[in-house]
């Protein structure tokens, strides 16, 4: 079956009000691609599912966001997301704040069609009192343990990105880390992977062990080729971050001029090819 | 005994953090913890699991900072999903920092002021809240002040002794805070009702520093010592072999 689509009509499928998974881990390898065309969309008050990077930092800055369900939010090399911290400093979003082992729960409850799993992750901190829907559950065996009931993250969509992928929908990973890009698939009612390079199934394992081959085609039902579609998160082994453009997007959080001269400059562009060319002009 | 600085007093009085540890993987997050870390490895634990920072489990010990050093030595795979496995056996000990802490070990890095519109918002959550129910933590405050030692930090996302205590015995079974090292001193919990105490202070620094720049009463036992100065081997290690840029000084300003 050939899944291919592009950026524009994945985000013809998102509407008003979605609550959307985003894989990836911070500042890696996060389908960034896909994200930028969502900001070219009308498409708003979005619940975000995330181990949040700079997806959730431009959403928040693009008014596209409600709610951000989250363990953190992080640049990595520049730590705290200077565009996510002032969307919560303004009051612009609610704040949903699981400990990330946490939300790794919920999302593998959905993924499971299961309605919640039971953690001792939450008990005696403020995830209890920021999260008053958050409910305990007794052991039924001897020990009588009362744990959190971590309730299931389903999803309406997922967005990932991969290294390599072939048209049907089977996703590898050719970097350390696989992140939890399959369970956010899992997870999703519509899922959606790009990738650097669509490539002919009989390749798949040319430059990878068949243990890269970390999503397979049922849990797809897009693929995007977006080749520097992670940019500028790092997607290793095609590329690493892009720290100075980093630092760049992070500056433009300063105040409301730079802000609007990074957006007409790399964002406010009518397709991901005129970002990508911003981008390698600069 | 040769002169050494204060971050690397810092660095050893954090590598004693790791000793008894034995085959844990320990998650240092952080410079000065990194350093600390590999300082433990290459001298008195050097069964502990340490990775490159990333998913690779290195069999070596590398510089930290990206500074040339030996060919990495991989011993295993270590992504996020398996740091959480790791976390949830309780096969772990992470060293955390905290933007406040407060007298009975509670850690904020969420956010200060009100959590629905907070002054000052910070990482989140992170791993806080399970890896303090989960296996042992330790913090590293490199700006000991009463703006980081609170009375009462603004978000509790590391749980604290007296939490723990709240949830009862069997939630809190596997519930430690093992130490806070700080740039002034050494701390740790050890008493009737696991009230901050002071362990040690570093060389130069006196009661009084250390009073002044904590918001809250610290337990101060009378044999107080001097943080163990560093030997000439872990000098020589810190400097040539795992911080030859001196990166680990820039975390401490003292």
């Amino acid at each position: 079956m050939d899944k291919r689509m592009s950026e524009r009509e994945v985000v013809a499928e998102l509407r008003d009000g979605m609550t959307l998974g985003i894989g990836g881990w911070g500042s890696r390898r996060k389908p960034m691609s896909l994200v930028r065309e969502i900001l070219r969309s009308p498409v708003k008050d979005l619940t975000l599912v995330s181990y949040g990077g700079p997806d959730v930092g431009l959403l928040c800055a693009f008014g596209k966001v409600r709610k951000v369900v989250y363990g953190f939010v992080s640049l990595d090399s520049i730590p705290l997301e200077p565009h996510f911290r002032n969307a919560r400093q303004a009051g612009a979003i609610e704040a949903v704040e699981f400990d990330e082992g946490m939300l790794q729960w919920g999302l593998y409850a959905a993924a499971s069609r299961l309605p919640f799993l039971p953690t001792r992750a939450g008990l005696g901190s403020d995830v209890m009192k920021l999260n008053p829907g958050l409910k305990l559950v007794r052991s039924p065996y001897e020990d009588g343990e009362e744990l959190v009931a971590m309730p299931a993250l389903t999803l309406d969509v997922a967005l990932i990105h991969m290294n390599r992928a072939d048209e049907g929908g089977n996703g590898q990973c050719l970097g350390p880390d696989p992140f939890f890009d399959d369970l956010f698939c899992m997870a999703a009612r519509r899922r959606f992977m790009s990738c650097e390079q669509i490539v002919p199934t009989r390749e798949l394992l040319r430059e990878g062990s068949v243990h890269s081959l970390k999503i397979n085609r049922m849990g797809v039902d897009g693929v995007i080729e977006a080749p520097g579609g992670a940019h500028f998160t790092e997607c290793p082994p095609d590329y690493g971050r892009d720290e100075e453009f980093q630092r760049e997007y992070a500056a433009s959080a300063g105040d409301p001029d730079s802000w609007n001269a990074f957006k007409s400059r790399y964002l406010e562009l009518a397709s991901e090819k005129d970002y990508q060319e911003a981008v390698k002009r600069r | 005994m040769s002169e050494f600085t204060r971050a690397e007093a810092c660095a050893v009085a954090i590598a004693e953090t790791f000793r008894g540890d034995g085959e844990l993987l320990v998650s240092p997050i952080g410079t000065l913890p990194s350093i600390g870390a590999r300082l433990a490895k290459l001298t008195f634990e050097p069964d502990l699991l340490l990775t490159d920072g990333v998913a690779y489990l290195l069999a070596n010990v590398l510089p930290v900072g990206g500074a040339k050093g030996p060919e990495p030595i991989v011993e295993g795979w270590m992504p996020y999903r398996t740091v959480f496995d790791m976390l949830w056996a309780g096969r772990r000990h992470v060293m955390m920092g905290a933007t406040q802490i407060d007298r009975f070990g509670n850690q904020n890095i969420a956010c200060i002021g009100d959590p629905k519109q907070p002054k000052a918002q910070l990482l989140g959550m992170r791993g806080g809240p399970g890896n303090t129910l989960n296996h042992p933590t330790s913090y590293w405050v490199p700006n000991h002040s009463r703006r980081s030692f609170v009375p009462q930090v603004d978000v509790v996302t590391g749980v604290g002794y007296d939490r723990a205590a709240a949830l009862g015995p069997i939630a809190s079974r596997f519930h430690e805070i093992r130490r806070v090292v700080s740039n002034l001193g050494v701390f740790d919990f050890d008493t009737p009702d696991h009230a901050m105490r002071v362990v040690s202070l570093h060389r130069g620094v006196r009661v009084e520093d250390v009073v002044d720049a904590t918001g809250f009463e610290l337990v101060i036992p009378d044999d107080l010592s001097e943080t163990r100065a560093p030997t000439d081997e872990e000098l020589k290690l810190m400097r040539e072999v795992i911080d030859p840029d001196g990166i680990g000084s820039k975390e401490v300003r003292v």
